[in-house]
């Protein structure tokens, strides 16, 4: 399986969202890349990643002008052909502006930035990012941000929740930003768009502490196998 | 050259080179070098780079005491940054400087373009930074204007630092009257480096471009070096807030992707960033670095305002600037780069080997200087120190840090960082006080298992053409000098922060150290929470005093000097440290530091939730102090181990002064000292330490304590 990790001027962490694929991967380089935000050809990509960071400086509203970049437009058409995207953070953010995921992401309710190492509880999603994860199992992995906020106007609440496309939510007592329903990761109908505010890529050595977050990036490998 | 500082004049007639900050003596210095009177670009110029902030007139002399060679040195002293070799084809960049002034009359821009300015300094040796860290000061938690500083200072840290992706890894905070009008921000940057793409700031070859990528200049920060850091601060200051600088951290990533690129693909002869004075600094100190001559064109410079003044575009403080020398052959490709990052970039001038600063506009001389008399001309000053009768500095409370460990899978091992500065013992004692710094960071990463690579330090002093000031720092430097030393530690870079005084007073004199090391397995560590049924040790040449302590100020005291210690057994007890840490024989490491072993003990049951019970008769024993002492009592070469009794033991009888002192146990710390006795459980004892962070809103930038 090979990824393709967007890069637009102010991300920050395609780094280690290269390095969380290529360990998904058994490690080596070959089994990801960086794909420029200019770039329009996702040809030999398997799957794309939307790292976290602050796309073009987030002006006006994070992901805002992300959504018109080149590379974007190429991933809305690889996302509709069923190809695996994952949007973590500001990727979040952007496959939210670009209409690919429901809902939208405000300001945190105390409106500061925060960082630590939280838990998630898996969701029933019928994802592939989630076919190495057990509903209802809770993994440890870092929350980072100031706009991550989970949002969305009743009617479309109400169909998340009933369309299971409800990925992640912050354990309980834990929800770090005043999120709806605790959600702190979604998908798209169809499962194979997933998008979250906290970062599995940070998550993928021992000498971090969690490895937890290993297993999203494992996911759409063991979903194709199984397939 | 060698004279005595004059002091500012007062006179009631006020010429422009006095407003710029220059003394009459400095200004018939230049006339003098210059064979004539400067213009007003000149006089701009050389106002900002024989300001205190540019030339260290202060302390030059001073700091060629301190050490700076090893065997792992890459860059020292002069260079944007230090930096050492960690092996493997690569070398770890780090420096400590401060933002002082601009965050006292601005916090939140004032620490983010501290921030902004310490990572460029380290991107501008080649190096991508892996972490920050940051030492601060404020005046008593419980003020308006100190509620007010820490949020704003906190939220431009962590605006800076998360908006490049870079994590704040560790740090340490105080809180004492004398930072309560004049506070203190300085942080800290570790980078990582292949060294064979590290690049020199020294400008070189007759006919090599000058290129100035980044944000576009404007009227933002002028004078910053001048009115603001090397001056202290007065009532009315908040005029002041236009000359600090905005920073853009989106702008930031783009420049150091960029640099990245352009020095990956080879294409740079020297890189400099732009901080205080502008482009007057960066180009000066370019070509003095070179011995070469440097011409800047103004009218090529990409102005965010038009109209803007030939001087006004050499000293413009404007942020996230780059300015770099490049072949002619190779500047199409740098601009390609450039324009690639969607960052802006221009030719703005030529490398000469006039040995002249030329300013032009459109190709018209509008400025000639000797670039020699500009960065090296500049009168250095002995200072007149004297040591003070008595002092008095108002009193209160700390929070300390252990060391951060990175983990750099590039080069197969891992480093550990960790920054420390108390400046009350200082105060008590300015030499054994920055001796117990610097060996107190070294004792830190000793309990990660890592060694001393390299020094950066900061220095923050009141004003040093006081006497008592003056006293302070000579001897803080000769204490820098001689633990860095003895740890076989060079000082590779650093920075120097004076006139921290407001009408209350000075500070108390502040030198940070900071302190990079190696270990070779980072996943063994201790400092992690101790398990029930540990046996404790206290093991170092520890003698506690109440001379400078936590308890002694709580008391509203402060003495006069410290007890003098050998450094020799505190760095065989370091050592002794390190390897039990390296070989895993202890599971928990940390120093005695603020509040002495009570503390120390406290800290650990908080991060474990787990109790313990110690007897310090002991230590009353060997040290034959009184049991507040023992219990209280501060100094440096004492560390707090935990681990299997058996494993402990085995460090007893390798010439570094043991003892077993209790067990891990229970929901209490209990520690027994002759007839007193300390009792607190460890839930309120968090509930002591956690309200601290309530009282201040600062749990916001990733700051880990």
């Amino acid at each position: 399986m090979k990824w393709g990790v967007l890069q637009f001027p102010g991300s920050c962490d395609e780094r280690d969202a290269l390095n969380a694929c290529q360990l998904a991967g058994g490690g080596g380089p070959g089994q990801a890349r960086l794909v420029w935000h200019e770039e329009t050809d996702l040809s030999g990509l398997d799957g794309i990643v939307v790292p976290g960071g602050f796309s073009y400086g987030d002006y006006l509203r994070a992901g805002a002008i992300a959504r018109f970049s080149p590379a974007m437009t190429a991933v809305a058409e690889f996302a509709a052909n069923g190809g695996p995207v994952l949007g973590i953070c500001n990727g979040f953010q952007v496959l939210c502006e670009s209409g690919l995921l429901p809902g939208a992401l405000l300001t945190n309710e105390r409106t500061r930035f925060i960082c630590r190492q939280g838990d998630l509880i898996v969701g029933e999603s019928d994802s592939p990012f989630l076919a190495g994860l057990e509903a209802g199992s809770t993994i440890s992995i870092p929350f980072k941000h100031q706009s991550g906020r989970f949002f969305a106007p009743p009617e479309l609440l109400e169909q998340i929740e009933s369309r299971g496309q409800v990925a992640f939510r912050y354990a309980p007592g834990q929800n770090p930003n005043g999120s709806l329903n605790d959600i702190a990761g979604v998908t798209n109908e169809a499962g194979n768009v997933l998008g979250l505010m906290p970062h599995p890529e940070h998550a993928v050595e021992a000498f971090s502490g969690s490895t937890d977050g290993l297993a999203i990036f494992q996911g759409p490998a063991l979903a194709g196998a199984a397939s | 050259m060698s004279e005595q500082s004059p002091h500012r004049e007062n006179s009631d007639v006020q010429s422009p080179h006095r407003e710029l900050g220059l003394t009459d003596h400095e200004f018939e210095l230049i006339c003098e070098k210059m064979g004539r009177e400067p213009n007003g670009v000149e006089l701009a110029m050389f106002s900002l780079l024989w300001s205190e902030h540019c030339a260290y007139k202060h302390s030059r002399k001073l700091l060629k005491n301190l050490p700076t060679e090893g065997p792992r040195v890459v860059m020292g002293p002069g260079e944007n940054a230090g930096a050492v070799d960690i092996g493997n084809g690569y070398s770890v960049a780090f420096k400590v400087e401060s933002h002082n002034h601009p965050s006292a009359v601005e916090p939140f821009q004032g620490a983010a373009t501290g921030v902004g300015g310490i990572l460029r300094d380290v991107i501008a040796l080649g190096a991508r930074p892996i972490a920050l860290l940051d030492s601060l000061r404020f005046g008593e938690p419980d003020t308006e204007r100190t509620h007010y500083l820490v949020d704003g200072v906190v939220r431009g840290i962590g605006h800076y630092g998360n908006s490049m992706g870079i994590p704040t890894v560790g740090g340490e905070i105080y809180f004492e009257p004398p930072y309560e009008q004049n506070p203190l921000v300085n942080a800290m940057c570790v980078g990582l480096a292949r060294t064979d793409e590290m690049v020199r700031a020294a400008a070189a070859g007759a006919g090599n471009k000058v290129v100035l990528f980044g944000s576009l200049t404007g009227r933002d920060g002028i004078g910053g070096a001048s009115v603001l850091a090397s001056a202290e601060l007065d009532e009315g200051d908040d005029a002041k807030r236009p000359t600090v600088q905005i920073g853009d951290p989106f702008e930031e990533s783009k420049l150091l992707e960029c640099c990245q690129e352009l020095l990956a693909e080879d294409l740079l002869v020297s890189l400099q960033d732009l901080g205080a004075a502008g482009l007057t600094s960066s180009a000066g100190e370019m070509a003095s670095a070179g011995g070469t001559g440097i011409d800047i064109d103004v009218g090529l410079v990409p102005l965010r305002e038009a109209d803007m003044e030939p001087f006004e575009i050499m000293v413009s403080e404007s942020q996230e600037r780059m300015l770099a020398v490049v072949e002619p052959s190779k500047v199409d490709a740098v601009l390609a780069l450039c324009t690639k990052w969607q960052t802006a970039s221009a030719v703005i001038g030529e490398v000469t080997d006039s040995g002249t600063f030329r300013i032009l506009k459109n190709g018209e001389t509008v400025g000639e200087i000797e670039v020699e008399d500009l960065v090296d001309g500049c009168p250095l000053y002995d200072l007149e120190p004297e040591e003070p009768a008595e002092w008095t500095y108002p009193n209160r409370e700390t929070i300390a840090a252990d060391a951060a460990v990175l983990n750099i899978p590039e080069s197969d091992r891992a480093i550990a960082v960790a920054i420390d500065g108390n400046g009350r013992r200082v105060a008590c004692d300015p030499f054994q006080g920055t001796v117990e710094a610097t060996l107190e960071c070294a004792a830190n990463l000793a309990t990660v298992g890592a060694e001393p690579l390299g020094v950066t330090n900061c220095l923050n002093f009141g004003n040093p053409e006081k006497p008592g000031v003056a006293w302070q720092l000579g001897r803080a430097v000769e204490g820098l000098a001689a633990a860095c030393r003895a740890l076989e530690a060079p000082v590779v870079g650093g920075n120097v922060s004076l006139y921290n005084e407001t009408p209350q007073g000075p500070i108390y004199p502040t030198p940070v150290v900071g302190m990079v090391g190696e270990l070779p397995d980072p996943t063994r560590v201790a400092g992690r929470p101790w398990q029930d049924g540990d046996a404790i040790a206290l093991i170092g040449p520890f003698d506690p005093s109440l001379a400078g302590s936590e308890l002694e100020k709580q008391r509203g005291q402060l003495s006069k000097g410290l007890p003098a210690h050998e450094i020799a057994p505190i760095k065989d007890a370091i050592s002794l440290v390190r390897d039990a840490v390296r070989t895993g024989a202890v599971r928990t490491a940390t120093d005695v530091s603020d509040g002495g072993v009570v503390t120390a003990l406290a800290e650990l049951a908080i991060s474990s939730g787990i109790g313990c019970e110690a007897g310090l008769d002991p230590v009353i024993a060997r040290r034959e102090c009184d049991p507040e002492d023992a219990l209280f009592g501060e100094g440096p070469g004492g560390f707090i181990l935990a681990g299997d009794k058996a494993e402990l033991e085995k460090l007893g009888g390798q010439g570094v002064d043991f003892e077993l002192i209790g067990q891990v146990t229970g929901n209490e710390v209990i520690a027994a000292a002759g007839e007193s006795r300390v009792e607190i459980l460890v839930d309120e004892a968090r509930a002591a330490f956690e309200s601290l962070e309530e009282r201040i809103e600062s749990d916001q930038a990733g700051l880990t304590h």
